[in-house]
């Protein structure tokens, strides 16, 4: 091993640390070599900025006198899940309003409650001898609450697909507005900016590693759901489309509306733009080949989302290179494409973290356990009970 | 006397000056034609400044009804909030005729309002909700 985490985080402290981005690595790579940049580069800046359902916010809202054990909760009128102790919930960011629908849900909660704005708290109990209040409507801002932090079940994948639509009718997806006949593609990750497409197994990026979390320190708390790492690879390690995944944790409070945004998908509901960001230390020669890849050299897979099925029919692959290209071809037509994920934010987030590093303000975590190359992602079977 | 801007859409054989005569000729409205968009083998698309009596505008609409031509009253305008705009693209999607697109440098998003068409399908498609239609 050419250097230690130690060794980089000394580096740091001493405001002597090298650090570039994913993407200028590329080019540092290609006119100075592996070996050189393995030895003169310590820190590579990874990051994301994209719609990730799977978001959410751990709250506690303190005890009001007399208490009460929440049995149900809502946020501006979106509902929480406070099937936890008496004043914990859990806000989703998919979660929508009984009062506003499809246009305000759980991403918007926590949106409001990062920019300081007050929310309105609703609850109702059942009561006990204990806890004897059976409601309450009171209002909130992140300032009055207690702990306030972001569990992310499931972000930064690594690799996602390219969707199109070969029915007659426009679709509304999570990936955006699927024009009919495979009218467009939409694609959605920061490809050689994109953490895990930097790290394709997982060896610097596991539980325990410390993240910029939408403008907060965060970590990476376990691996993600769906994590599938065992997804077809190409010879140089990355994954052909969806695969592993991360579980992220960081303190609310701390986040900035600039790197986290409540979004809307026309008639699909609500989700959230979240900004990650992940250095991945330049270990050996190894993780420099690693990071060294570009949007041409990392492929993904045309899904058809036209046919409403588990499995959807894969109509072949496609590289970040083409695709950011603007057109690509599918069946010998020429279809335009377009990101979901934000380039422009990834990068920006890319350059705020090494700044942070730069300024001695980030400093790397190792490890605690790596996350599995094994796991294999099942598919909920229907079956009747008692079979 | 009013205005309206209204979108045309027709079918490929169609030829658009005819329509566009009649309308001055017959219907005695003052027409500005802001965008044309004919490709070949395809729908063709047309915005157009119409001035003149409401009840001879609607006339023409009706005319132009008849003619197989779609006619839709056109937004008055597209506005894109750029300060809240995250630039995802997932808007430039839908614009066909890319008067939303991502610059491929900077990747942040640029509108040209020059090749609006006035479809308004990105601003369904806009997850943040910055692009609104002010009539
Ligand atoms: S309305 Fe929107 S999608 Fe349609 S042409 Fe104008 S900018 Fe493009
Ligand atoms: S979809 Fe909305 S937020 Fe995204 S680039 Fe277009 S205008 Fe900006």
């Amino acid at each position: 091993m050419l250097k230690t985490y130690q060794e980089i985080n000394e580096k740091i402290k001493k405001g002597q640390v090298v650090v570039v981005t994913a993407e200028e690595i590329i080019d540092l790579v290609a006119e100075k070599g592996t070996q050189w940049v393995a030895r003169e580069i310590d820190v590579v800046t990874t990051a994301t900025f994209g719609p990730m359902c799977s978001t959410g916010a751990f709250i506690n809202f303190g005890h009001a006198d007399p208490p009460i054990k929440m049995a149900k909760v809502w946020l501006n009128d979106v509902p929480a899940y406070t099937g936890i102790a008496a004043v914990d919930a859990y806000i989703g960011a998919t979660e929508l309003s009984e009062t506003q629908g499809l246009s305000y849900g759980g991403a918007h909660v926590i949106e409001d409650l990062i920019m300081g704005k007050s929310v309105k708290l609703k609850a109702v109990a059942y009561g006990t001898d204990c806890y004897p209040r059976k409601d309450i409507e009171t209002h909130i801002t992140k300032d009055d609450i207690n702990q306030a932090y972001l569990y992310n079940p499931r972000n930064s994948y690594q690799n996602y697909c390219v969707a199109v639509n070969s029915s007659d009718r426009t679709i509304f997806t999570y990936m955006g507005t699927l024009l009919p006949k495979i009218g467009n593609a939409t694609y959605s990750s920061a490809g050689q900016l994109s953490p895990l497409l930097n790290d394709p197994y997982y060896r610097t990026i596991g539980i325990g590693t410390r993240i910029f979390l939408a403008g907060a320190i965060g970590y990476v708390a376990w691996e993600g759901t769906q994590h599938n790492p065992v997804q077809e690879r190409a010879p140089h390690g990355i994954p052909m489309s969806s695969a592993g995944t991360l579980a992220l944790i960081g303190d609310l409070k701390q986040m900035s509306t600039n790197y986290i945004r409540a979004a809307n998908f026309y008639r699909y509901g609500t989700t959230i733009y979240v900004g990650v960001g992940i250095p991945i230390p330049i270990l050996d020669e190894e993780m420099v080949e690693f990071v060294k890849v570009s949007d041409a050299e990392i492929y993904t897979t045309i899904i058809d989302y036209g046919v409403p099925r588990r499995s959807r029919p894969m109509l072949g692959k496609v590289s970040y290179g083409e695709l950011r290209s603007g057109e690509i071809t599918i069946k010998g037509k020429n279809v335009p494409t377009a990101p979901l994920s934000s380039y422009a934010k990834a990068r920006e987030i890319a350059n705020v973290l090494k700044s942070l590093i730069r300024e001695g303000k980030f400093l790397l975590q190792e490890p605690i356990e790596r996350l599995s190359l094994e796991r294999t992602f099942k598919p909920l079977e229907i079956s009747r009970e008692g079979i | 006397m009013v205005r309206k801007k209204l979108v045309l859409t027709f079918p490929p054989e169609r030829v658009d000056k005819p329509i566009t005569y009649h309308l001055v000729k017959d219907f005695d409205l003052v027409i500005n034609i802001l965008r044309a968009e004919i490709h070949e083998e395809e729908v063709g698309r047309m915005v157009l400044d119409v001035e003149g009596d409401e009840e001879r505008i609607n006339q023409g609409i009706a005319y132009l009804k008849s003619q197989d031509v779609k006619v839709q009253e056109a937004a008055r305008d597209i506005t894109l909030d750029e300060a809240n705009c995250v630039d995802c693209g997932a808007c430039t999607a839908v614009c066909l005729p890319k008067a939303l697109r991502l610059n491929n440098e900077t990747w942040k998003l640029e509108f040209d309002k020059e090749k609006c068409i006035f479809c308004e399908l990105c601003v369904k498609s806009c997850p943040l909700g910055v692009i609104e239609i002010k009539f």
